[in-house]
């Protein structure tokens, strides 16, 4: 007897649902994406090749990605701080802190650039301190660091925080009551426990940073070569009237981004299979 | 080691969790902290185990004072109800941790703590199940795990919240006897929280009976339950029966019938209130000499070691007693049949006093 392929289940309506999803898909994503390989198509491989390995692409990837990865690193520490004290601590204002955690996605992100350009320029307000020592705030792979980590913040503590809710804090006395300090629990018991959640956070955080666009190009000041991110270049070759050389570019992301993805959802499955459900 | 604590006080907002208590648990005892839950058992424990700080008083390690001493310092095992075990962590791991985080230069070699590890799972008798995960586990093997893991550094002291609280009844029965003899054998000073009689009746040597942060009785579990200092000790120990009469000519009348009450001398007359265990009662058929409550049976049920009877009085009022089934196999009683009740006994007696 075989195993019949879709197992008998009380609840009605399996095939209509998985029919509307599959069609729902289609057309909101998998339709956008053929037709960015149909565009590259028009290039002959050469062509695309020559398009993704032209030193400005591979400068412009260089710092989508450097920078993506750098903020992402960024937010996985201080976005477990911010989702540590929003769950452990009751403080006065403490709703308001938490209502700001969203306050970068609800934020029109062109907004965010400007205002964090603003602040950021040799002139701005937290620019100028930084301009005593040397360091160049906007206009810098280190500005649109600042931007993307300013953006990727809530991915990753909205993540982590209801993993850390239903942490039983008696695990942590456990463990303090066997002798370990504050630093062992954190490492072996805590960080194991919600590192997937952490990974899935931080993951989120890192493909928005990688596509970013809105709220990076008032900061990065797009000198190509050194600032220009690739969503830019891609707005530069369709200004051109440069379709296929736009998607190609397109792709190259995509296919980098789909393995970080595929990288990250297999190390997420790795270290979560032991940890059951209680 | 004896653990000792005096004059605690301990407030949670405007909850007076413990009141001014004191209690000493001697060297190698087996202690059990039994009370309605809201009595401040769990508190105690877990200040002893420095996982609360007290309002005001003093715990003591021997005669060493713990008041600076955190609860890693402390060398206590604490066992928790929901086990609390590192899902993480293979089973091996789990009870390896309490070593593994030990300072370098105390910490046992990689061989000594398997050796050590396999040493208590085998105490456990679970050495199968090194390689599993906690999920992988029943609840009765979670709980096992969670005693070998907090015995791994040998602790001066085991303290024991609820341990079986959340198993099923066999299982509970089971750990708990298993439990009873592994103090036996290693008499190390254990302090465990409980809010079922039975199970503190049958394990410890003596039992601490709490109420609303106070301490209501200390004694074994053979005065706790025959010489109760209070109704409270005496209805939170098993079933128990209330009358109120009133005494006089060595007799207790409960309405218009006089009964009489072996044990109990009156000098002169007075109202009380009688306390009568469920096994304390001897019902006949018919009349006996004295006189005794007539009642009908409204309830019987055989199943068990003892037969349980319901009965109801002439005025109203309900009796359940508890007889053997020899008793029951001699007395034939079936529903809605006149039976005579009269006492064999009292368990405690409370004088009131007369409002007139």
């Amino acid at each position: 007897m075989h195993e019949p392929f879709v197992k008998k289940s009380i609840l009605p309506g399996f095939s209509l649902s998985l029919g509307f999803t599959i069609f729902y898909l289609s057309l909101i994503v998998l339709i956008p994406l053929s037709m960015l390989f149909l565009k590259t198509s028009s290039l002959s491989f050469k062509g695309f090749i020559d398009v993704i390995m032209d030193p400005r692409t591979l400068a412009a990837y260089r710092l989508s990605f450097g920078t993506a990865f750098v903020s992402a690193g960024i937010n996985a520490v201080f976005g477990f701080i911010v989702a540590w004290v929003l769950v452990r601590y009751t403080f006065p204002g403490k709703r308001i802190v938490d209502a700001l955690v969203d306050f970068p996605l609800a934020l029109p992100t062109a907004v965010a650039g400007i205002a964090l350009t603003e602040l950021y320029t040799p002139t701005g307000w937290v620019g100028q301190y930084l301009n005593v020592w040397g360091i160049k705030g906007a206009f810098s792979p280190f500005g649109i660091t600042i931007a993307l980590t300013f953006i990727g913040l809530p991915f990753v503590v909205r993540t982590i925080q209801p993993v850390l809710e239903d942490l039983d804090p008696q695990i942590e006395e456990a463990a303090a009551s066997l002798g370990a300090n504050r630093w062992q629990t954190l490492t072996t018991v805590i960080l194991p426990i919600i590192f997937p959640a952490l990974l899935a956070g931080v993951t989120l955080a890192l493909a928005r940073a990688i596509g970013e666009y809105g709220s990076v190009i008032f900061i990065a000041g797009n000198m190509p070569m050194k600032t220009e991110i690739a969503p830019l270049l891609i707005m530069t070759k369709l200004e051109q009237y440069d379709y296929a050389g736009a998607t190609a570019i397109a792709i190259g992301m995509l296919l980098i981004s789909f393995l970080l993805l595929a990288m990250a959802n297999f190390f997420q499955w790795k270290t979560s299979k032991n940890l059951g459900k209680a | 080691m004896s653990i000792e604590v005096k004059n605690i006080h301990k407030q949670f907002g405007n909850f007076q969790a413990l009141e001014n208590l004191s209690l000493k648990v001697e060297s190698g005892e087996l202690l059990a902290l039994l009370g309605p839950s809201g009595s401040g058992k769990t508190t105690l424990l877990r200040i002893v185990a420095g996982l609360d700080a007290v309002d005001k008083g003093q715990v003591l390690f021997g005669d060493q004072d713990a008041q600076n001493q955190k609860a890693r310092e402390r060398g206590v095992g604490f066992v928790f109800q929901h086990y609390a075990l590192f899902r993480n962590m293979t089973v091996f791991d789990n009870i390896a941790f309490g070593l593994k985080v030990q300072p370098r230069h105390l910490r046992p070699s990689k061989v000594q703590i398997r050796e050590k590890v396999m040493e208590l799972l085998n105490l456990v008798q679970l050495e199968w199940l090194a390689d599993r995960y906690p999920w992988q586990l029943s609840g009765g093997q979670r709980q096992r795990i969670a005693l070998a893991r907090a015995l791994a550094v040998r602790p001066k002291v085991l303290l024991l919240d609820e341990p079986f609280g959340s198993l099923d009844a066999q299982v509970r029965k089971e750990l708990r006897l298993w439990l009873r003899r592994f103090h036996d054998e290693f008499h190390i000073t254990t302090l465990f929280v409980t809010h079922d009689q039975e199970e503190a009746l049958e394990v410890a040597d003596r039992i601490v009976v709490m109420n609303k942060g106070r301490i209501e009785q200390i004694g074994t579990p053979e005065e706790v339950y025959h010489n109760p200092a209070n109704p409270f000790v005496l209805s939170f120990l098993g079933n128990v029966n209330l009358f109120h009469c009133r005494l006089a000519e060595g007799k207790a009348f409960i309405g218009d019938t006089a009964l009489d009450v072996p044990g109990l001398s009156v000098d002169h007359p007075k109202t009380a209130k009688l306390y009568v265990r469920p096994n304390q009662f001897k019902i006949s058929r018919g009349p006996g000499k004295g006189d005794a409550l007539k009642a009908v049976v409204e309830y019987v049920n055989p199943a068990g070691t003892v037969v349980k009877v319901n009965l109801k009085t002439e005025n109203g009022e309900r009796i359940y007693v508890e007889i053997s089934q020899d008793e029951f196999n001699q007395l034939r009683l079936i529903k809605s049949q006149q039976v005579y009740v009269s006492l064999k006994d009292v368990t405690y007696s409370e004088y009131v006093q007369d409002s007139i």
